[in-house]
């Protein structure tokens, strides 16, 4: 009957219509999933940057539960020639104390920022985890147990990577370091000096010693010198007030408390967060005001902090990533800085970095490089060759008077 | 009974051809939908329109173009007009502002709503936003000498004048630009006042004009609804034919931000903990807003003091620290 056939064909090519309209729609979808990968190079530099971040991830080797620094990160369109060169001369190892309930709360968030500019980080726990990775140091938690950990992870890293850093910074996992300004503080001096730096307090050691929270870093000999300690029994578990029993066993052992101040005397390890120390007021009563070792040049203000400053203390999760933006991202463009101090020539590096000039040393200019190594050369040599110029950096410290101590 | 089998066969053959009709159609229907969809009906914008929507700043690639005598020109050669709103309850950012950014601005002009002791600014005796505007940006106007530039912002903002300087190096102020983060109204396109907006001049030459339509624009806005002080701008502008266009880095990040910056990380750190620092913001930035007055302390120490040694850009201008200035 004519009016079904024709009923019966209009319902088939509406179907048809409908059917054909769905199956079209979802080829798209799954063509344009499967072509996703080319359109994405076809954004062109947002992919490039997005690629230039998870390759990023890849720049650690993982060695037992050190990460390796294979690439010091780099930022687009910036010369790192000076800041690679420290890398290479300065070599840092960065150990950060930690806890299994924190790797994911706080320790996670140093790996993500300022740890990926060591040389080679290490995060030390009371246990092992094989993941993140962390050292197991056979201790338990608490505060109480915390020169317990620093003694095992100075035994732990002088025996396993000794050989790997020149310089050996602790933190803890709420401490941010630049570690490229603490470079520069470093490379006025030599890892064979025994010596250590960090934020000087003066009670209860002669010489004063490091806040542990801002973080303090040893030379070679100064690590080789806590571990002999200990193998002599010069340097016991006195109390767990880390950062105070390492100072008084650095003493003992005969190494100089450093002065980490720039060339303006500005502090550059601070044990509390930035906004305190630039806009806190200290009541006169506050314990800090009685703990600083070196005048306290403004208790808040920009003279506080150099600009150049290393570490900053009881920084949460944000703040890291903000202290990384604001260190390595955010700038303002052609400023020029009002801080230029240059750059030793202790490692021979014979360029300037920010095209400051070295008097007297004709050599020096920006990106000149180390084409001429026969300049270098001199240079080394003569530096070999002259009289300790290390004690004039420290007129704070008598030398003289730690060996005299160590001898009683 | 063969033959009603045959039948049925030759109805199906035809229902089945219509269904093959109906099916060619929908695919083809379908495939025009999507293309159409994806196409931007460009030709609805009236014509003659500026050809940006997007402003960046200009790309090494493009500076290297340029002789090294005219980069040293244009250092000295684009300079701001900052006129900055305040109000008495907002001392604190006043004072914040004043010993932070605007040092950076080679005018910095305070605008207040009342007169205050302690505020050393323009008394525009006006509580109305849009009337504020209006009166300080026609003051900005007469005063502005050989400045070519203006960027108007509340005391709350935080600016970056020297990365606000990069990207309009390569405008011409002739030409009438009016730049900020943009966001869409219906049909009105506006730039946000919260994180600042950048007026050439030109652009602000033919706002003053259109000032004195009171048709187009009334000074105490519509009578049936008032709309905000920003969008009266954009509406005004509109008139003289100065779009709205929003500032954005070579990777198309955006450079104004009307949120604080500790806001922006805590929103990055919960979508990809990943990427925090990378999915955030621009290295170009130019504004944040909504941070307290302490915290523009830090940015201010962040920004221009704290960096990390042996790290250089050789940027293509030189921005030298303000004179009497410590904190940059």
């Amino acid at each position: 009957m004519p009016t079904m056939k024709g009923i019966n064909s209009r319902c088939a090519f509406y179907l048809g219509f409908l059917v054909g309209t769905c199956t079209l729609y979802f080829l798209r979808q799954v063509w344009l999933v499967g072509l996703a990968p080319t359109l994405s190079d076809g954004l062109g530099s947002n992919a490039k940057v997005l690629l230039n971040q998870r390759a990023e991830h890849r720049d650690w080797r993982v060695e037992g539960s050190a990460l390796i620094n294979l690439k010091h990160p780099h930022n687009i369109g910036e010369d790192s020639q000076v800041a690679d060169e420290l890398y290479q001369k300065v070599r840092i190892l960065c150990w950060v104390m930690t806890g299994p309930s924190n790797l994911q709360k706080k320790a996670q968030h140093v790996k993500a920022t300022w740890s990926r500019h060591c040389n080679v980080v290490l995060f030390m726990s009371s246990e092992e985890d094989r993941d993140f990775p962390t050292v197991g140091l056979d201790t338990g938690e608490g505060r109480d147990k915390l020169y317990w950990k620093t003694i095992r992870a100075f035994h732990y890293v002088f025996k396993n990577h000794g050989e790997e850093a020149d310089w050996f910074l602790k933190a803890d996992d709420d401490t941010f370091v630049v570690v490229d300004n603490l470079r520069w503080l470093l490379s006025n001096y030599t890892p064979e000096d025994p010596i250590y730096f960090g934020k000087r307090f003066k009670p209860y050691a002669k010489q004063g010693y490091m806040s542990g929270g801002a973080g303090y870093v040893l030379s070679k000999e100064a690590l080789k010198r806590f571990v002999e300690g200990f193998r002599t029994k010069v340097c016991t578990h006195t109390t767990s007030v880390e950062d105070l029993a390492l100072g008084q066993c650095m003493e003992k052992m005969g190494v100089l408390a450093g002065d980490s101040r720039d060339t303006m005397q500005r502090e550059t390890f601070h044990p509390f967060v930035p906004e305190s120390h630039l806009t806190g007021k200290f009541s006169k009563s506050f314990w800090y005001w009685n703990y600083c070792y070196y005048p306290i040049v403004e208790a808040s203000g920009p003279q506080c902090c150099s600009d150049l400053a290393i570490s900053f203390h009881y920084v949460d999760a944000q703040l890291m990533y903000l202290l990384e933006y604001y260190t390595y991202h955010l700038r303002p463009y052609g400023y020029r800085y009002r801080y230029q101090p240059p750059l030793s020539l202790v490692l021979g590096m014979v360029h300037q970095a920010e095209g400051v000039e070295e008097p007297g040393n004709g050599a020096a200019g920006k990106g000149q490089g180390l084409a001429d190594d026969k300049a270098v050369e001199q240079v080394q040599t003569d530096l070999e060759n002259r009289p300790e110029t290390q004690p004039e950096k420290n007129p704070a410290v008598n030398r003289t008077v730690a060996e005299k101590e160590v001898q009683q | 009974m063969y033959e009603s089998c045959c039948h049925t066969g030759l109805n199906m053959l035809a229902e089945g051809s219509s269904f093959f009709k109906g099916l060619l159609l929908g695919s083809i229907f379908c495939l025009v939908v999507s293309l159409l969809g994806n196409f931007t009906p460009s030709w609805q914008s009236s014509p003659g329109i500026h050809l940006h929507h997007h402003i960046k700043a200009p790309s090494k690639e493009d500076l290297q173009g340029l002789p090294e005598t005219q980069k040293l020109e244009l250092s000295l050669r684009v300079r701001v007009y900052c006129a900055i709103m305040v109000q008495p309850k907002d001392l604190a950012y006043y004072l914040t502002a004043k010993d932070t950014w605007s040092k950076h601005c080679d005018r910095a002009e305070f605008y207040t709503s009342e007169s205050s002791k302690a505020i050393e600014a323009v008394n525009l005796q006006e509580q109305d936003e849009w009337a504020r505007i209006r009166k300080a940006l026609t003051h900005a106007y007469n005063n502005a000498g050989d400045l070519r530039w203006f960027f108007v912002a509340r005391a709350t903002t935080f600016a970056i004048i020297e990365n606000l300087k990069y990207l309009v190096l390569d405008k011409d102020p002739r030409q009438p630009f009016y730049i900020g983060r943009t966001a869409k109204s219906g049909e009105l396109e506006y730039v946000e006042f919260t994180s600042g907006i950048i007026l050439s001049y030109e652009a602000l030459r033919r706002l003053t004009e259109v000032f004195d339509d009171t048709e187009k624009c009334p000074e105490r806005g519509r009578a049936l609804w008032k709309l905000s002080e920003e969008k009266q701008l954009a509406e005004c502008l509109k008139y003289r034919g100065v779009f709205a266009e929003n500032g954005e880095d070579t990777q198309g990040k955006g450079l104004f931000n009307s949120k604080s910056v500790n806001s922006l990380i805590a929103d990055s750190l919960d979508q990809d903990p990943a990427d925090v620092v990378e999915n955030c913001c621009s290295d170009m930035a130019i504004t944040f807003s909504g941070m307290t007055p302490n915290q523009m302390q830090v940015m201010m120490f962040g920004i221009y003091r704290l960096h990390p040694y042996g790290h250089t850009f050789h940027d293509s201008l030189v921005f030298l620290p303000p004179v009497g200035s410590e904190n940059d």
